[in-house]
């Protein structure tokens, strides 16, 4: 048993990673694919191509509209045919450029052979350039621009790169068979992040309930002969696969409330994303396509889809044979953190790493009643808060008191709501009193601005 | 394909409910329920019954007529309550005393607060301390084991009550244990005489490992009793053995494990983090052993929990889980 583990909190709900033996297959091209302008964390992209252009897998349809923004590529060949708003997965309108689907012509500049190129350059700006030319963001889930997070601000220093295996979501298994898949892309991956961090230590950390996966990647670790990469068997544990409760785990550092990883001297990346960045700086490949699980128990068959990005969900679903009469929801993600789907014509994103179905038996909450005092949910919260007092002050609109409970720290990751008893909502008001406390600190922090501005004139 | 569920995450909910836990509760007292039934026979079985019904009557009267609100005996909290207080009479009590016990113990104790998860005190407590108050002569009128199917009862004096009696006339406490004939073993599994739920401490002892081994209580409230228990009465036993009883002595008599498991552990009326249970769990401790030694009801169990009841709000405000990040 491995004791590497987070410090406060967390749930163990049964992992239900019954698509793990389902090796990665693509998934045919669709006829129409919808890439999303908006489908990472900052400001939205801006379209370069026109209605009528002709583009080939891998060339640029949109750039950065800003620093914290990102390039998307087409991921298909074809004919640009509108751009405009559509309604994402949970029905909100998005600008999306829409491309009808005519052969599969690949950019020239990709390297579409299946060689690893284990020649790392050693310009690091050169690297970073690639990584942000390459449209790379976080798979992991917050989808924030790569390039931006290996950019630390002067004066912060990073001591260790750690790859997020953990995959510590129940059913979720892309992770998982990219590792197994994919291991030598993933640790060149790691160790092209860990040269552009100035040759810092790098552990990927994997949670204990893959074993395979371990084994696997200390196998290919040893083959390449890298120094400086270790693999950390974690104990299973949710959340050990957030960016804090991780850091925590495998540094025994705790990132103070609103800093960022690398004022403790860490770096996260997924695993999904060492690959994107293999993948961008080694083959010159852009994010096209990532791996998505279709899981859930009502499904006759399980599967792990390579699929291009902007694939319309529906046309996912069909592959494992349609959405089954017993399923009463579908979810983006996992079980813990994922959302729930309104719209089945919306289109993949980059960030999507599952499809997961469940019956009503499995996902339906009792009713609520009242809070017996149990504390389960404190005991749960990985953030050391007190989701019972913190309901209640949202309910009360103390949002002073919300703020001195540290509201602001909740990291969404459903320990609480998991484990109340008596099927409370914590997390639902808990995420309206976080909305409102966040609202109000940054109100106060454009009101000083302004004094400040004031003052000095 | 029907309609799909749209809601915010988590989709998935632990098997937990306020109904399971109750439940385990119930399934970790049936050992001492069932022991008392084959010692004290049918008339425990009636007040088991009595007490159950009562409370489950008094809370769905109260939520359905007073509250006019959804009943919510289907968690079972009342069901735990009516067996607590049952095991917490003598089987000799008359039935309508239990209803009492039950009207204080579900309608002033719990319902006057706002239900479950508002109470400040153990309602069963209440209830018990309440009788005990009100009606002496029952509740402390002890009688031997009759058995299920055994002769007529005879009246007898508690271990505690024989000792503090004893002490009283001027005897030392080895001359009351060997006249009373007690020996650590009988106490262990069979005491004589004593409230239903004194007769067993193994059956108890078992409910509280199965609560332990299925995650519903904390086990730290219970060992900080025992261990204060012990370590209060070794050392004033080791000082004065005449006058004071012992550790293994002070731990099986007067309803200390069934407090210790099942009253003070209560969800509702504990304190959540580990160091308010272990302090809440030492008061206990000590108030208990200074009225067994100082106070002049013989038994204090009950009014020890009831006190430290008081203070959960403070220790659940004095001992908080550090924040991550945060200093």
């Amino acid at each position: 048993m491995s004791k590497h583990t987070f410090s406060i909190g967390g749930v163990h709900p049964h992992d239900n990673k019954i698509s793990r033996d389902c090796p990665i297959r693509p998934l045919p091209l669709p006829p129409t694919v919808y890439l999303a302008m908006s489908q990472h964390i900052g400001a939205p992209a801006k379209p370069v191509v026109a209605v009528g252009d002709k583009v080939n897998v891998g060339q640029v349809v949109a750039e950065p509209g800003g620093f914290v923004s990102a390039f998307i590529h087409s991921s298909v060949s074809g004919t640009v045919k509108s751009i405009g708003p559509r309604k994402d997965l949970a029905g909100n309108p998005v600008t999306c450029v829409e491309i009808a689907v005519e052969g599969d012509e690949w950019d020239e500049s990709i390297d579409r052979s299946e060689d690893l190129v284990t020649a790392i350059p050693s310009d690091n700006k050169a690297i970073i350039e690639k990584i942000r030319l390459g449209g790379v963001v976080g798979l992991g889930g917050a989808t924030f621009p790569t390039h931006v997070k290996l950019m630390p601000p002067p004066g912060s220093k990073c001591e260790r790169v750690i790859i997020n295996g953990c995959e510590c979501e129940p059913y979720l298994t892309s992770d998982f068979r990219t590792l197994l898949e994919k291991g030598e892309q993933v640790v060149v991956g790691a160790a092209i992040l860990r040269q552009v961090m100035g040759n810092v230590p790098c552990t990927i950390a994997i949670e204990e309930n893959k074993p395979e996966a371990i084994v696997h990647i200390r196998e290919v670790i040893a083959k390449l002969g890298y120094e400086g990469i270790e693999v950390m068997s974690m104990k299973m544990r949710y959340p050990q696969g957030g960016e804090k409760q991780l850091i925590d785990a495998v540094m025994g550092r705790q990132v103070g409330s609103g800093a960022l990883p690398i004022s403790v001297g860490a770096v996260v990346q997924n695993v999904a994303t060492a690959l994107a960045v293999y993948d961008a700086v080694q083959k010159n490949k852009p994010i096209i396509d990532n791996s998505v699980t279709v899981t859930g128990g009502c499904l006759p068959e399980q599967a792990n889809l390579l699929v291009r990005v902007g694939t319309p969900l529906q046309m996912i679903l069909d592959a494992v044979g349609g959405v089954p009469e017993s399923a009463a929801k579908i979810i983006s993600g996992g079980p813990m953190m994922g959302k729930a789907v309104v719209n089945l014509e919306a289109a993949t994103v980059k960030g999507t790493g599952a499809l997961l179905l469940l019956t009503e038996a499995e996902t339906r909450r009792g009713s609520a009643s009242a809070c017996i005092r149990c504390g389960k949910c404190a005991d749960a919260c990985p953030m050391g808060l007190e989701p019972f007092l913190l309901n209640r002050l949202c309910k009360a609109g103390d949002l002073e008191a919300l703020e001195a409970n540290a509201i602001q720290d909740c990291i969404e990751c459903g320990c609480c709501l998991y484990s109340c008893p008596a099927n409370i909502p914590l997390l639902d008001n808990i995420r309206l009193g976080k909305g409102a406390v966040l609202g109000a600190i940054r109100a106060r922090a454009v009101a000083a601005k302004a004094a400040a501005e004031a003052a000095k004139q | 394909m029907g309609k799909l569920i749209i809601s915010p995450s988590p989709h998935i909910h632990s098997k937990d409910s306020t109904r399971s836990l109750m439940l385990d509760v119930v399934i970790a007292l049936l050992p001492a329920v069932l022991v008392s039934f084959v010692f004290y026979g049918w008339r425990e079985i009636l007040l088991m019954a009595v007490s159950i019904a009562s409370c489950l009557l008094l809370e769905w009267s109260i939520t359905r007529y007073l509250l006019k609100k959804p009943s919510t005996i289907g968690d079972l909290s009342a069901v735990v309550t009516g067996i607590l207080l049952a095991l917490n009479v003598p089987y000799t009590t008359p039935w309508w005393v239990l209803v009492i016990g039950a009207v204080v113990a579900m309608g002033i104790a719990k319902m006057t607060f706002g239900g479950l998860g508002q109470n400040i005190w153990n309602p069963a407590l209440v209830g018990r301390v309440f009788l005990l108050v009100s009606f002496p002569t029952y509740m402390t009128t002890w009688s031997q084991p009759q058995g299920l199917f055994g002769a007529d009862a005879v009246t007898g004096p508690t271990p505690l009550g024989a000792v503090q009696e004893g002490l009283m006339s001027g005897a030392s406490v080895q001359d009351i244990m060997a006249t009373q004939g007690y020996d650590y073993a009988t106490l262990l599994y069979a005491n004589i005489g004593g409230s239903a739920g004194e007769l067993c401490a193994l059956a108890l002892l078992a409910g509280f490992v199965y609560l332990c081994c299925r995650r519903v209580i904390k086990p730290w409230i219970t060992l900080s009793i025992f261990a204060t228990v012990a370590l209060t009465a070794l050392i004033f036993w080791g000082i004065n053995p005449d006058r004071f009883t012992g550790p293994v002595f002070n731990l099986l008599t007067g309803g200390l494990v069934l407090g210790a498991c099942f009253m003070a552990t209560d969800y509702v009326t504990s304190p959540m983090s580990v160091w308010g249970g272990v302090i809440f769990g030492v008061g206990i401790g000590l108030l208990t052993m200074m009225i067994r030694y100082f106070g002049s009801y013989p038994e204090g169990v009950s009014f020890a929990i009831l006190i430290m009841n008081s203070f959960v709000p403070l220790l659940n405000m004095a001992f908080k889980q550090k924040k991550f990040g945060r200093k």
